[in-house]
């Protein structure tokens, strides 16, 4: 049974504007599901739905099998959530923050998970600080340790890395890799394709409040992807000969590489057919390189495909 | 129910309480030493007594009741406008806490706030006057149903408030005023006839004669009149609450 399951969820906010429209999806236990957007597309309200800070305006969702209006201290009890703002109290220190977390979900005070808890975060240190003391990364970590408090099944993270460093984002890549190897199913929401690319196991697009696919990574980048392949040539060439025109290829400005980018789903790639034609005309080859679309490549094409 | 998700909202607003003794406990003694001062001494010297009771101890209920009114509302007001302020409400939406659970939680710790320094007050007044308690059992009533309406009111300003102007605005234009004119330092009886009938408009009046009763057994309306006027406050903050739990108004979109 899937940890999460929503069915035709909608969000039309007062003012008129539809921010969700008849979502359904799926999320499987101790995955990472990245959801994809511009903004506006309605990523975060599917988050806010599901954790209880929004009331829908139609249909289910069920997390742990517990509707998250009929039965919402169970299924409350099952999500963290890493917000997208840094929203804390600035007087408090780290432990007490920590522990007011854990105690509004009822659970039994727990000094020595905390403790744990901090230390991966690597957060022990500064317990006894106060939260104005702390660097804007520690601060984000902090509202991971908040979310991870009472030992969720589920992890919401919105935008967990807007605006921090290098070093801080492939931190916070190594702690949500951890937690899912722990069992934990993470659902985050980014505008870094990098980031999606990175972590997620699968990956959901949102645009304009509709869920326009969810799929495997791997999948994703096998079904929409596109390679190219970029041949060094041992000698420049001052024409391109019109054969090889016509398969697609690309000659360089220098006359010395030559690009050809191909469907990888295709039956046939034409590779064969381009290395024959080479050889008829004589053309060494000194190198090869083959390039796979990265995600971004995939995400433009597929919402330009929708505009 | 999730007691401990009440006593964690309960324990972390009696945390800021105790964070800031000079604010919580210190200045409303001195607002008392300096009533005393103002009202009893300078103003006291002319009335020697109204209606029997000494000028000095007559205000201690009003003086008394004042300082719950406002530091109810401020206390809890402040209390959940706070976490929307800085963004931390989301922690209590997200949490499996009802709505019953986070008020129970906010209001339970204004209106004990409230109590604490109310009897600080009454404590700094026995350096001042004799002041023995007709009905202790009463008196408590009265202060504990008035501390619990009106930070269940406060709590539901702090809801509504946008910005921290609209936070003060109805303590100051509203509340203040009421309990001014709501005979706190004066006995309605003390007013020309068409002015007493004004003043049995003010809401504050019968809560303020109330608790004055419990201390000296003398009232300008009826008690009867009084408990109904806490258990209306009581009773509009609670529809208020049940309407803001039905809709998630101002709370959740």
């Amino acid at each position: 049974m899937p940890i999460i399951e929503v069915r035709n969820l909608s969000k039309t906010y007062a003012g008129g504007t539809t921010a969700l429209s008849d979502v359904s999806l799926d999320i499987h236990e101790s995955e990472i599901l990245a959801l994809l957007g511009p903004n506006g597309a309605g990523k975060t309200t599917f988050i806010s739905i599901v954790c209880g800070l929004v009331t829908p305006s139609g249909g289910e969702v069920r997390v742990g099998g517990h509707d998250i209006v009929r039965d919402y201290r169970a299924a409350r009890s099952l999500i963290g959530l890493v917000p997208q703002e840094i929203s804390i109290e600035m007087f408090e220190t780290v432990m007490n923050t920590v522990r007011f977390s854990r105690g509004l979900y009822g659970r039994k005070p727990d000094d020595a998970y905390l403790e744990k808890l901090l230390r991966d975060l690597s957060l022990y240190d500064k317990r006894d600080a106060r939260l104005m003391e702390l660097s804007g990364g520690m601060k984000r970590r902090v509202l991971i340790a908040k979310a991870l408090s009472h030992q969720p099944r589920v992890l919401f993270l919105d935008e967990p890395t807007a605006g921090v460093d290098v070093n801080l984002r492939r931190d916070t890549w190594a702690v949500v890799r951890r937690l899912r190897d722990q069992g934990v199913t993470v659902i985050l929401t980014t505008h870094y394709l990098e980031e999606a690319e990175e972590m997620a196991d699968r990956i959901g697009i949102i645009d304009k409040g509709r869920l326009m696919l969810v799929r495997d990574k791997r999948d994703l980048m096998h079904e929409f992807g596109r390679k190219r392949l970029v041949v060094e040539l041992v000698e420049p060439l001052i024409t391109l000969p019109a054969d090889l025109r016509e398969l697609g290829l690309v000659l360089s400005e220098d006359g010395q590489h030559l690009s050809y980018e191909y469907d990888t789903r295709a039956d046939r790639s034409g590779i064969a057919r381009l290395f024959a034609t080479l050889a008829r005309h004589g053309i060494a080859v000194r190198d090869l390189e083959t390039r796979e679309s990265s995600l971004e490549d995939v995400f433009l094409r597929l919402l330009g495909e929708a505009a | 129910m999730n007691w401990r998700a009440v006593r964690t909202i309960f324990a972390h607003e009696m945390a800021r309480f105790w964070r800031t003794p000079w604010e919580s406990l210190a200045s409303p003694v001195v607002s008392t030493v300096l009533y005393f001062v103002v009202f009893g001494a300078a103003i006291g010297g002319r009335i020697e007594s109204v209606e029997g009771i000494s000028y000095g101890a007559f205000i201690v209920p009003g003086l008394i009741m004042l300082t719950v009114l406002q530091q109810s509302i401020s206390n809890a007001s402040f209390g959940i406008f706070f976490p929307k302020f800085v963004g931390t409400m989301y922690e209590i939406l997200a949490a499996p806490i009802s709505f019953f659970e986070i008020v129970l939680g906010y209001v339970g710790a204004a209106a004990l706030k409230s109590i604490i320094i109310a009897a600080v007050i009454y404590l700094t007044a026995l350096f001042f006057v004799d002041l023995p308690i007709q009905h202790p059992f009463w008196a408590a009533g009265f202060l504990v149903l008035t501390a619990f309406s009106f930070s269940l009111f406060g709590f539901l300003m702090g809801i509504w408030a946008k910005d921290w102007q609209q936070l003060q605005f109805i303590p100051m234009m509203v509340v203040t005023p009421l309990v001014f004119l709501g005979g706190a330092f004066y006995s309605a009886s003390m007013l020309p006839p068409f002015w007493q009938d004004v003043a049995k408009l003010n809401p504050v009046l019968y809560l303020v004669s109330g608790f004055r009763w419990a201390f000296f057994g003398q009232a300008d309306v009826p008690v009867a009149a009084s408990l109904v006027a806490v258990a209306v406050f009581l009773g509009l903050g609670m529809a208020a609450v049940w309407f803001i739990f039905r809709t998630g108004w101002r709370l959740r979109n």
